[in-house]
């Protein structure tokens, strides 16, 4: 738990190496606000860590499901998911970007029926990871900028 | 190889061999496509023709194949009188149409949208045209006009001219050709060739590209494929005049071009084709368009699993 280097937390998770800067954004990708619970949620930003700077966020009493938590790779490919149970590190788990995306990414291109008013998520297929190229399901356009088009 | 129920959403769902079954197909259908034989083999079937943007010519020949082979047409020519004027979504629009009839052929507007169709239909959806996305039946009549018009597919050097960057039909097309293997000459001005992406994956597929800016080597083409270069893509309407010049086609330009060189062309065209060319064998365009029933009624006797 020392390497983690913010204060411990007793049951929950903790995901770490974040990108620096992300933090916020890994939130809103996993729908955690804080308004949907009361998990105590701490966020630490640009943390130094041994390979530079990253990072942190924890959420107490609630395991977050590693599946759901793998879209997180979108912005931030080398994060790491720590099931915490009585201050232990229960599991460990790097992410990956699953097969498919989908409702978190808007598609590039204006003219794409994802873009309209009709009653669909946005779903992209994951062609590549490194580097990492999704391709729209219904445009098939590649946006280039992924972060970018994250809502 | 079993269609029905099929989506014919884009030419890359197809294999080589489904294509040429559907050309097999299409070929059996030209006796009824040409009205010299009287077909029942869709009769008690309804064909849905959504058109959320117009489209006359592949409107009437998707509601010419259904009908030659005796079934019925529902359906609209343009949104403008239907519910989607008050809002209604494409969704909606195809939840509600397809419990009227069997299959559903549409155009829209937006790229990706015979995708999202297939989604919400239980009945075979045909794109008839999405955006700047797929138009598979075009793709489709286009191989199968080669075919006639060659012998075969295989074994002919293709030159797709004019504007190949926005052109849908030649991205298709060029995909499809290099399943078969086909060489390919892409001729374009610099500011329309073909996108990186579209060549890379012909050249993956075993096909033989070269690029070109001029009309050259006509002597060695079996099949000259010209497409509109439209204005909208100029901002300078001299610069257009000037490029559309350069790539329009004449009698004159075909007196190099070997004897059994076919002109196509997805036409409407404008004036990239003159019509001193119409009187000339390598004219194959206006064949071309009649090959989009056949093909057509290929595709609706599939999907609808009819036997002839
Ligand atoms: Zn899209």
């Amino acid at each position: 738990m020392k390497e983690l280097k913010i204060q411990p937390i007793k049951d929950g998770t903790v995901i770490d190496h974040i990108t620096p800067g992300k933090a916020l954004t890994v939130l809103k990708i996993l729908g955690t606000t804080g308004e949907e619970g009361d998990s105590v949620i701490s966020v630490a930003i640009n943390v130094s860590g041994k390979s530079g700077k990253k990072d942190i966020v924890k959420i107490e009493n609630r395991e977050l499901d590693p599946k759901e938590v793998d879209k997180i790779a979108l912005v931030a490919p080398n994060a790491t998911i720590n099931i915490i149970r009585n201050y232990e590190v229960a599991e460990k788990h790097r992410v990956s970007v699953p097969d498919e995306i989908i409702g978190i990414v808007e598609c590039s291109n204006p003219n794409c029926i994802s873009n309209t008013n009709e009653p669909v998520e946005t779903k992209f297929i994951v062609k590549s990871r490194h580097p990492l190229r999704i391709r729209c399901y219904y445009c098939e356009r590649e946006p280039e900028d992924i972060p970018s088009h994250i809502r | 190889m079993n269609f029905k129920g099929r989506d014919v959403i884009s030419i890359k769902d197809f294999s080589k061999e489904e294509i040429l079954h559907v050309l097999d197909v299409a070929e059996k259908m030209l006796p009824i496509a040409e009205g010299r034989k009287k077909s029942e083999m869709l009769r008690g079937s309804i064909m849905s023709s959504l058109f959320f943007e117009p489209s006359t010519r592949t409107r009437l020949s998707f509601e010419a194949a259904m009908k030659r082979l005796g079934g019925d047409v529902i359906g609209f020519a343009r949104p403008g009188t239907t519910s989607i004027q008050k809002g209604e979504t494409m969704a909606d629009t195809i939840r509600t149409a397809e419990s009227y009839c069997d299959v559903i052929v549409m155009r829209h507007p937006h790229e990706g949208s015979a995708r999202m169709a297939a989604e919400f239909a239980t009945v075979p959806i045909i794109n008839g045209g999405d955006g700047a996305g797929h138009h598979p039946t075009q793709c489709l009549l286009d191989l199968f006009t080669i075919q006639r018009e060659k012998g075969s597919i295989e074994g002919n050097r293709v030159a797709l001219l004019g504007d190949l960057k926005y052109g849908r039909t030649v991205h298709s097309l060029s995909y499809a050709l290099s399943l078969f293997g086909v060489d390919m000459v892409f001729i374009a001005p610099p500011e329309l060739q073909m996108p990186h992406e579209v060549v890379e994956e012909c050249e993956e597929l075993g096909a033989h590209i070269s690029t070109a800016t001029t009309l050259e080597g006509l002597e060695d083409i079996d099949v000259l494929y010209v497409t509109r270069i439209q204005k909208e893509r100029f901002p300078d309407p001299e610069e257009y005049n000037r490029v559309a010049g350069i790539y329009r086609i004449d009698a004159h330009t075909l007196s190099e071009a070997k004897e059994g060189m076919i002109v196509m062309h997805p036409l409407p065209r404008v004036n990239e084709i003159s019509p001193d060319v119409d009187r000339t064998p390598h004219a194959a365009y206006f064949r071309q368009a009649f090959n989009g029933v056949p093909v057509r009624m290929a595709l609706l006797s599939l999907v609808l699993g009819a036997t002839a």
